[in-house]
């Protein structure tokens, strides 16, 4: 019970998130320079850190927010809250990364105060993209990983943009907007298969629905151990 | 010690796709069966609509035994191998792999049961690929019809025949075998998009078709027709369309009163006596080990688990692995050639974010003998399908066929929000044949947290799966092109690691020489020992193997209740 009331709690700091997504992308008018978008840096910061350190969630957060930017085209994998999927996810099921976040980040953090003389998260989009870049080239001096690295944070980043908000990320569900995903359903009419069709977003997640979430009662019959003695 | 259980008619290792099909015949002839499942129950609650869950963390194969022993890949014996594969591709589970498989639902054509002596008289011996072990099948495809027929009207299968009788329909596929009778259900219906490819395949004087499915395309036996919601693919149905062995078959045979499903069985070895016949099998439930002893025993795993149990279950009489006295476990392996995949571009939306891979339109034309291969140089072709099925996550990694410098940024963002769902990519299944050098055997170094070896593939394709996926390669992006894509790309010829198609390495064939076992799929050398599933075949079609499985094992479990006192008692 205890989950499900956290998931819950998850989703509805997700969803404040997402409104919260909108005030940056009008902001978006400002000239480049600086951290581009205060206000969901500040929705994060009343979130803890469950793995990463405060330096690396700075450094992640500026890195997706390169990667899928919030521009002209809508919100990206900042305002998806995709660095706090990824901060969630490095405690379980991406557990086995989480060393190389650890020396990727640093990486990053020492290219950028090498080549700039300042903190990564402080650089221009530009110069952030200059280093990004040669992480994905894997072009980084010193540094065997960069290129393993960069492919690990983009994949990572995809799914925390895109990934059913449960988990964490695509909050207020910008990751689908941004594609025209219109949203997980359980059934699916022949109309909504049209080529041209005019499918509504249905906004939840797969939990959302109570079938996917309560305890399996019929399993116990069938799936007790018993022997053939 | 092992504790030792009361013996019973029949033990079956594994209660999947086809281990759960087994189950039924053999049920329902009163035999008593006992069916061990390394897994456990899933019902449709387990099968939530989650991308991330069931496509990118591999939920629930990646906590399961499958995946603690996930073979090893080297191309040739001579090579390094590859690295592992993080998520074994099969799953375990009270009906197996056929939870989340694609579903799809073919006979094999009658040409890939003959391969080798049609193959000669209509090219010429010299057709045959050098160093190929291929065969001709013990029997044709009309030994197995019959067999087909009663897996289809069982787990219920939609489609639309192309072939009753020896009438010709051109609703279906024109070139399929005779079927004596319709399918259960009419086809999954079409989409705008597949059917535009239909339209298209149709100019270009194609037969294309919607594919068969053991999936609902209406209410069936009291279960729900498809809900198309998109989640198919490494998904289970939560409206239990899906024809899986555990809403079916399994259930049916559960009623008969006949079938003891105990799972989370973990099966080390299969037991043999002096004289050489299988007395039962040893397994481990959290530990624990038991001693099940049958009259016979069906081994029903995966290919690579059963070429992996026999070469492991080594005993006095057989000191190289059960059943292993001609050298033939784990020979005659070959993965259906999946890669060299093509993708296509398209300047409007093709609104593919629902269905499910088996809702799709297939094209026959140039699969097996469907051609004539005269002015050519290869043996075989490829089954061409497109299908509907899109997730987010998925979309949004997207090829960006070379438009953008960076595959990240705003350039990269402005593409993927115009084309996430304007991109198409074709299931390609080519012919791929058995060959001298690939094979499967136990890998010297690597084990399972129990201590045994795990399997070890030795494969990689040949000069004739590469001619193959270029030719298809180009019939494919014709299609597309038809259908009006801007952009078409192809994939590589990849590496031949562990796949969902793996066949071989306990063939059926006549000859003990090069055979594991019989035309009924009982071993050549331990009369009692019967195995099932596609390392059975000897071809692969340019098709999913899971009908043709099924039906062999149908057909075996058929033979073996028929025969029942003769098999659970002769000597050899």
């Amino acid at each position: 019970m205890s989950k499900l009331i956290s998931r819950r709690e998850l989703l509805k700091r997700a969803g404040v998130a997402g409104v919260a997504a909108v005030v940056p992308v009008t902001a978006d008018k400002r000239p480049q320079q600086g951290p581009a978008f205060a206000a969901p840096q500040a929705a994060a910061a009343r979130e803890p850190l469950e793995h990463l350190t405060a330096m690396e969630s700075d450094v992640l957060e500026a890195i997706v927010a390169r990667l899928i930017p919030s521009d002209a085209r809508g919100p990206g994998a900042k305002e998806a809250r995709a660095a706090h999927y990824i901060d969630r996810a490095l405690g379980g099921a991406l557990a086995s990364s989480r060393t190389l976040y650890a020396a990727g980040l640093a990486a990053v953090e020492e290219v950028a105060q090498s080549f700039r003389g300042k903190a990564f998260k402080d650089l221009l989009p530009d110069e952030q993209d200059d280093i990004l870049s040669r992480f994905d080239s894997g072009t980084v001096q010193g540094f065997a990983d960069a290129a393993a690295f960069f492919a690990v944070v983009r994949a990572h980043t995809l799914q925390g943009t895109f990934c059913d908000p449960y988990y964490g990320g695509n909050a207020g569900f910008v990751g689908w907007d941004l594609i025209g995903y219109p949203g997980v359903r359980t059934l699916v009419t022949p109309d909504e298969q049209r080529l041209g069709a005019d499918v509504p977003f249905n906004r939840k997640s797969a939990y959302d629905y109570e079938m996917f979430t309560k305890a399996v009662a019929s399993a116990a019959p069938m799936g007790a151990i018993t022997h053939g003695d | 010690m092992a504790t030792r259980l009361r013996e019973t008619d029949v033990v079956i290792v594994g209660l999947g796709a086809v281990g759960g099909i087994a189950a039924l015949p053999l049920t329902q002839a009163g035999l008593e069966v006992i069916g061990l499942e390394a897994g456990t129950w899933l019902t449709k609650r387990d099968f939530a609509p989650d991308e991330l869950r069931n496509n990118y963390r591999g939920w629930p194969q990646s906590a399961q035994k499958a995946n603690r022993e996930i073979p090893t890949h080297r191309p040739t014996a001579a090579s390094p191998p590859f690295p592992r594969l993080a998520i074994h591709p099969m799953m375990n589970a009270v009906g197996g792999t056929s939870l989340h498989y694609w579903a799809q639902s073919w006979r094999l054509n009658p040409w890939d049961f003959k391969v080798v002596s049609e193959t000669k008289r209509r090219y010429g011996s010299a057709r045959i690929p050098g160093g190929s072990t291929v065969e001709d099948w013990p029997f044709g495809y009309e030994e197995l019809e019959p067999y087909y027929d009663k897996v289809e009207v069982e787990i219920g299968v939609s489609g639309a025949a192309g072939n009753v009788n020896g009438a010709v329909d051109r609703r279906g596929n024109v070139f399929e075998g005779p079927r004596r009778r319709e399918y259960p259900m009419p086809p999954l219906r079409g989409t705008g998009f597949t059917d535009l490819m239909a339209a298209a395949a149709r100019t270009l004087g194609w037969h294309p078709f919607p594919g068969p499915a053991a999936v609902n395309s209406r209410l069936y036996q009291n279960r729900s027709g498809c809900m198309y919601h998109g989640f198919c693919n490494r998904g289970g149905c939560h409206v239990d369309a899906k024809g899986s062995t555990a809403v079916t078959t399994i259930p049916k045979a559960q009623a008969t009163g006949r079938l003891k499903v105990v799972t989370r069985a973990h099966v080390t070895t299969i037991d043999s006596d002096g004289d050489g016949r299988v007395t039962g099998v040893t397994y481990l439930v959290d530990g624990m080990e038991y001693q099940q002893p049958a009259k016979v025993v069906l081994l029903a795993s995966y290919t690579y688990e059963n070429v992996r149990v026999l070469l492991l279950s080594k005993s006095k009489a057989y000191p190289n692995g059960l059943s292993n006295n001609h050298g033939q476990v784990g020979r005659h392996y070959f993965s259906h050639n999946q890669t060299a995949g093509v993708s296509a571009l398209f300047p409007w939306n093709t609104n593919s974010w629902y269905g499910l891979p088996a809702q799709g339109t297939a094209v026959d034309d140039w699969a097996d003998d469907n051609f004539d291969h005269s002015a050519l140089d290869f043996v075989g072709g490829g089954n061409l399908w497109v299908y509907s099925d899109r997730r987010p996550i998925a979309a949004a990694s997207m090829s960006t066929f070379g438009k953008t410098g960076r595959s990240w940024g705003s350039e990269w963002k402005a593409f993927v929000k115009e084309n996430a769902d304007r991109t198409n990519t074709s299931y390609l299944q080519k012919t791929t044949l058995p060959y001298e050098a690939n094979y499967l055997d136990l890998d010297p170094v690597v084990k399972d947290p129990l201590g045994f070896n795990v399997c070890r593939i030795t494969a990689e394709y040949k000069e004739n799966e590469r001619k193959i996926a270029l030719f298809i390669q180009d019939k494919m992006e014709q299609w597309y092109r038809a259908a009006g894509a801007v952009a078409v790309e192809r994939a590589p010829v990849g590496p031949m690691g562990p796949s969902t198609h793996a066949y071989g390495g306990t063939r059926m064939g006549d000859n003990p020489q090069t055979n594991v076992v019989d035309r009924w799929g009982f071993s050549h050398e331990a009369a009692n020992l019967g195995v099932l599933g596609a390392s059975t075949m000897g071809t692969s079609g340019a098709r999913n193997p899971t009908l043709t499985a099924q039906a062999l094992a149908w057909r075996t479990a058929d033979h073996l209740a028929k025969s029942f006192n003769a098999i659970a008692r002769r000597r050899l």
